[in-house]
């Protein structure tokens, strides 16, 4: 991080599966990387042995038992669907 | 010729038997009608957290410690990311660093000179098993694709071999370890056809003897034990034969066409992932303590090769008899029960393997599996059987021609064998007249017999046993027979 | 009678409705009436569904009149942010890819409210999916500050804060992420309550930054806070992250205070900032006033104050890139006309979907955990987060609360820094290392400017210490009559 970063913002928005035009590409990528140098300055913090917070309070052994409640019947639960078919989603066909 | 060798590394997934999913409580089974398994938190709908499923923790350690692997004392939980319809969320619950299982083996059998002898055996071993949550299931139907959520969150175990799997036999022998493993321990009914079993395979060929591995090809979408053999099997001689005409191996990963008996180009390295893992925050880390891990070791079933080394060593049951039975663990269960009734190992073994198993075959269909749980036979009458012929009551062939009937209807054999007057005559003086019956009606099989043709014998024995209807004692007719051609 | 039942705490509006002079009915009326007549000039909701808020009334009626109430707050109103799930209603998160979303459940917490006969107002507006600090970016137009209907009511819980001070509602529920409630509280002069993180249940709640977010109330009074935290407060086993259930009743923690003299910590790190001259001069008053209370107040130092900003920045919208994830145009969000396959319908769905803000955020995020950077930036900050708890942690070792101003400068116009998302980021200083940290905090309102805008201070108590919060700002408003205060309409 202590070199200048560069946002590939290409291959980003592809991961992100967002489309952007050309002038979102290139306004975006001018407004991030001013604050991606804002960020910089973690660089130089030493972290040295610290240990990462993934958890604001972390607890442990969260679990539930193994006991099956009936959901969603299957109109509430494709209620919001754009897009239905006996019961499933519909989507553009998917090639594997 | 060939002068490449394979090295092979499997991805196994197994779908755990709980009542509920993995991060919440909607129900999950095999063959609901589409979208009926699901709740807001299956749907990920927005708002909805996942909270982890004890039993399915408890089902993986118990796979760990079955396959001998390191149970790290933290385990934690985080997000895989990529897009596709059948995920709910676009990520996937998984396991990154801290998986719930660290290393391990699986024992496996090679093929023996016979069917009759046991093969080599030796371990492969894993890398890692780690709990995550499954997809749902995509159908293509023309031009759309349609999806089907209730799968989606199912708990599903990832079993990750080494690169030390070095055959399509091998991966096979490994498979159908695996499966009866699982089988037995009550973890996974591992059926692939319902997809609770599913394996991809990482392949790579080199030169013989090269420590250097090659360039590895992932191949998914076999789908069947021996869809995961031919697949294999294709792949490497593709890549040999590539090789050999002066090609490289691309870094890519290839689907399995069990119709086509090839396999294809799915992606390239180019194409790959990034998954972008992160810890989930909406999960809590989970502690393995060595008291849990010991709870847990105590309900642990018998490893299908450990009991086979058992029957073989201490009940001397053959070993073509042991290696069917140690593969069906409800079998192994029913026969050590019969056993605590009646000490005749080989002869309920026999019985097991043989004549159950195949009414239960018969009475099977591809939509519909029996088990022996769907009969009505239990321990106690395979063993009243058993016994009936031990003491003579009954011979062995009465025995398996009312079995079926047993098997279905559950009834006392005892009290079968008196209704249908069954019971093994013993009478000498009224099987002596049947004997000279057969031999006075018999000269051609009488004369051969007496010119030294042992077996023209059974001729005669034969025309007794049809005469009393199956009820002589085969052993009492042999001795009259011989007493009268004497 | 009108305009007194409106600027009414709960607990006035709790004795009218025991006394019988008004109905549920009635008194929703009233507020629906209001909401009505003024939401056109602040847009504090996106949607009013009036008979939904009706229903809830009359039947709150007829339990009145069947002896069958199921709390003393049966009937009394509280407005929602619509990233809180009500089932049924819609939940849009303020964003053009959920406009048309109907929740088919309950947050818990709104399960909770339903329990004790609250009547629900679904709709409040929001920055998109509560990223912002301006409520401008909702897909249904900004909310306006109704102290300057030129004014940003603060961000992203401005429908909550807005709701409450132009008196649509009593009390309001928010969201606050690294700041989401507090701002807005201090930019519309009202109490914004964020509680310890784990304290109220996260489910219901649309994920922004999961391990930041946390529900909490706005309102006109130190009781109104603690009514509404009594209520929401406690475990859920649908939540991994809720804690167990503190045996405590808040509202009797606030009811004596004579003995109360908390220990109070100066953070040197905050003041440090360029905070406006209005705003520092009414801080010092209030410590002043603390001193004279006969409280201790010291100087203290949260040394990895000025590194909250980008861990936040890197944290935050890394898990909001993949709470995002699942708006895709497949199962229930908008889904594009244009898109012919399956790409399209991912990339045009969400394109179309996610307005500027939200879009900037998911970019950045997902970045910061892609293959290469994930190590310097998500990391990274995941450890500089523990030097900043840390911080805290070590204070807290000898006082009993931190004080320090809410936000730098009182609500800022609206559109101001609109191409500058690092400026309009800057404003989140003082409110996200709390966030950061997990700690409960609560925004006090203390005065006004010169030109009539709220300002505020920010109490930060330890964990689960909500009681210190509530207490030390009860201590303040006994002794002062800026809550009482409202905008003219």
């Amino acid at each position: 991080m202590s070199e200048e970063p560069t946002l590939d913002i290409d291959y980003v928005a592809q991961l992100a599966r967002i489309s952007l035009t050309e002038e979102e590409k290139a306004r975006y990528a001018k407004q991030l990387s001013k604050v991606l140098g804002y960020f910089q300055e973690l660089a130089a913090v030493d972290t040295e042995g610290v240990e990462p917070t993934a958890h604001a309070n972390p607890i442990f052994d969260v679990m539930r038992e193994d006991v099956a409640v009936d959901g969603l019947p299957q109109e509430r639960a494709l209620m919001n669907a754009p897009k239905q078919l006996d019961g499933e989603v519909v989507v553009p066909k998917v090639i594997e | 010729m060939n002068k490449f060798e394979p090295v092979i590394g499997l991805e196994v997934h197994v779908q755990l038997s709980t009542e509920s999913k993995m991060f919440t409580n909607a129900p999950y089974y095999f063959g609901a009608e589409p979208n009926t398994l699901t709740n807001a938190v299956v749907m990920g709908m927005p708002g909805t957290l996942p909270v982890l499923n004890k039993r399915a923790i408890e089902k993986t350690i118990q796979v760990g410690l079955l396959l001998d692997c390191e149970i790290p004392r933290q385990s934690k939980w985080d997000r895989k990311h990529y897009f596709y319809p059948d995920m709910p969320k676009n990520y996937q619950i998984s396991q990154y660093d801290q998986p719930l299982c660290v290393g391990g083996e699986v024992e496996i059998e090679l093929e023996g000179e016979s069917r009759n002898v046991m093969g080599p055996h030796r371990y492969v071993k894993l890398t890692r098993i780690h709990l995550e949550e499954d997809v749902g299931k995509l159908t293509h139907l023309g031009d759309i694709s349609v999806v089907d959520y209730n799968r989606a969150g199912a708990p599903l175990i990832e079993i990750v071999t080494e690169p030390d799997i070095y055959s399509p036999e091998e991966a096979y022998a490994f498979l159908t370890s695996l499966r009866s493993t699982l089988q037995a321990a009550g973890i996974s009914d591992c059926d692939m056809e319902k997809g609770q079993l599913r394996c991809d395979a990482n392949i790579s060929v080199k030169p013989v003897g090269s420590a250097k591995l090659g360039t590895k090809v992932e191949l998914k979408n076999l789908n069947s034990i021996t869809g995961v053999r031919n697949g294999i099997a294709y792949e490497i001689d593709r890549q040999t034969r590539d090789i050999l005409a002066g090609g490289t191996i691309t870094q890519e990963t290839r689907r399995w066409d069990a119709d086509a008996e090839m396999t294809y180009v799915m992606r390239t390295k180019e194409e790959a992932h990034d998954y972008r893992y992160m810890p989930d925050p909406d999960l809590m880390p989970v502690i393995i303590t060595d008291e849990w891990k010991a709870e847990l070791a105590k309900g642990l079933a018998e490893k299908p090769f450990d009991r086979q080394r058992r029957y073989m060593d201490t009940l001397d049951l053959p070993y073509t008899i042991t290696s069917v039975l140690c593969q069906e663990p409800e079998l192994c269960t029913f026969f050590e029960e019969t056993l605590t009734i009646h000490k005749n190992a080989k002869a309920i073994a026999n019985f097991l393997v043989n004549d159950i198993q195949r009414e239960i075959a018969e009475a099977s269909h591809d939509e519909d599996q029996k088990v022996l749980a769907d009969f009505a036979i239990t321990p106690g009458i395979l063993a009243e059987l058993v016994a009936l012929v031990d003491k003579g009551t009954i011979s062995n062939q009465i025995a398996k021609e009312i079995l079926p009937e047993i098997i279905k209807n559950g009834k006392s054999p005892a009290t079968l064998v008196k209704e249908k007057g069954l019971e093994q005559s013993s009478d000498s003086g009224e099987l002596e007249l049947i004997c000279q019956d057969a031999i006075d009606n018999n000269p051609k099989p009488v004369a051969e017999f007496k010119a030294g043709k042992e077996p023209a014998i059974n001729a005669l024995k034969g025309q007794v046993m049809k005469a009393t209807r199956g009820k002589a004692n085969p052993k009492m007719v042999d001795d009259i027979l011989r007493k009268l051609l004497s | 009678m009108s305009s007194n039942l409106l600027n009414a705490t709960i607990g006035e509006l709790q004795k009218l409705l025991e006394s019988g002079k008004v109905s549920s009915v009635e008194l929703n009326q009233q507020f629906v009436d209001h909401i009505e007549k003024h939401n056109s000039e602040v847009n504090a909701f996106i949607f009013v569904d009036k008979d939904f808020i009706l229903e809830q009334a009359k039947a709150s009626d007829e339990r009145r009149s069947s002896s069958s109430l199921l709390s003393s707050l049966d009937g009394i109103p509280i407005a929602i942010k619509n990233n809180i799930a009500i089932e049924d209603q819609r939940l849009t998160c303020g964003s053009h890819i959920l406009e048309n979303f109907v929740s088919p459940y309950d947050a818990t917490v709104t399960t909770r409210l339903k329990q004790q006969g609250m009547v629900l107002y679904s709709g409040l507006n929001m920055d998109e999916f509560a990223m912002g600090s301006t409520t401008e970016s909702s897909y249904f137009g900004a909310t306006s500050n109704p102290w300057n209907t030129e004014r940003s009511p603060g961000g992203s819980s401005g429908g909550s804060s807005a709701s409450v001070a132009a008196r649509f509602v009593p009390v309001s529920l928010g969201s606050d992420t690294g700041g989401s409630i507090r701002q807005p509280g201090a930019f519309c002069g009202v109490y914004g309550l964020k509680p310890t993180y784990g304290q109220v249940s996260r489910y219901g709640l649309v994920a922004f930054a999961s391990s930041l977010d946390q529900i909490g109330p706005l309102s006109h009074s130190v009781e109104d806070c603690a009514k509404v935290l009594d209520i929401i407060a406690g475990h859920d086993e649908r939540d991994s992250s809720s804690y167990p259930t503190l045996d405590i009743n808040y509202l009797q923690e606030i009811q004596n205070l004579e003995d109360y003299r908390p220990r109070i910590g100066i953070p040197k790190e905050y003041f440090a900032h360029d905070i406006d001259p209005e705003a520092a001069k009414a801080i010092d008053a209030v410590i002043d006033f603390y001193k004279t209370k006969g409280c201790e107040v010291k100087d203290i130092t949260l040394p990895n104050t000025d590194l909250a900003l980008s861990t936040y920045y890197i944290i935050a919208t890394a898990e909001a890139s993949s709470n995002l994830a699942r708006f895709d145009g497949i199962r229930y969000t908008h889904r594009s006309g244009e898109a012919k396959n399956i790409m399209d319908t991912y990339f045009m769905s969400r394109g179309e979907g996610f307005g500027e803000e939200v879009t900037r955020r998911v970019i950045l995020g997902t970045f910061a955990l892609s293959s290469g950077y994930h190590d310097a930036y998500y990391s990274k900050a995941q450890k500089v987060r523990t030097l900043i708890r840390r911080d805290f942690e070590t204070a807290f070792e000898d006082i009993d609360l931190v004080l320090t101003p809410t936000a730098p400068t009182p609500a800022f116009k609206k559109g101001e820094n609109a191409d500058d998302p690092l400026m309009v980021y800057l404003n989140d200083i003082f409110t996200i290392p709390v966030n950061l940290a997990g700690l409960p905090g609560l925004s006090v309102p203390c005065g006004f400017t010169q030109t009539g805008l709220p300002l505020s201070y920010q109490l930060i108590a330890p964990y689960f210490k909500e009681e210190h919060l509530l207490k030390t700002a009860k201590l303040f408003e006994d002794a002062h009559d800026y809550h009482n205060q409202h905008p003219q309409f």
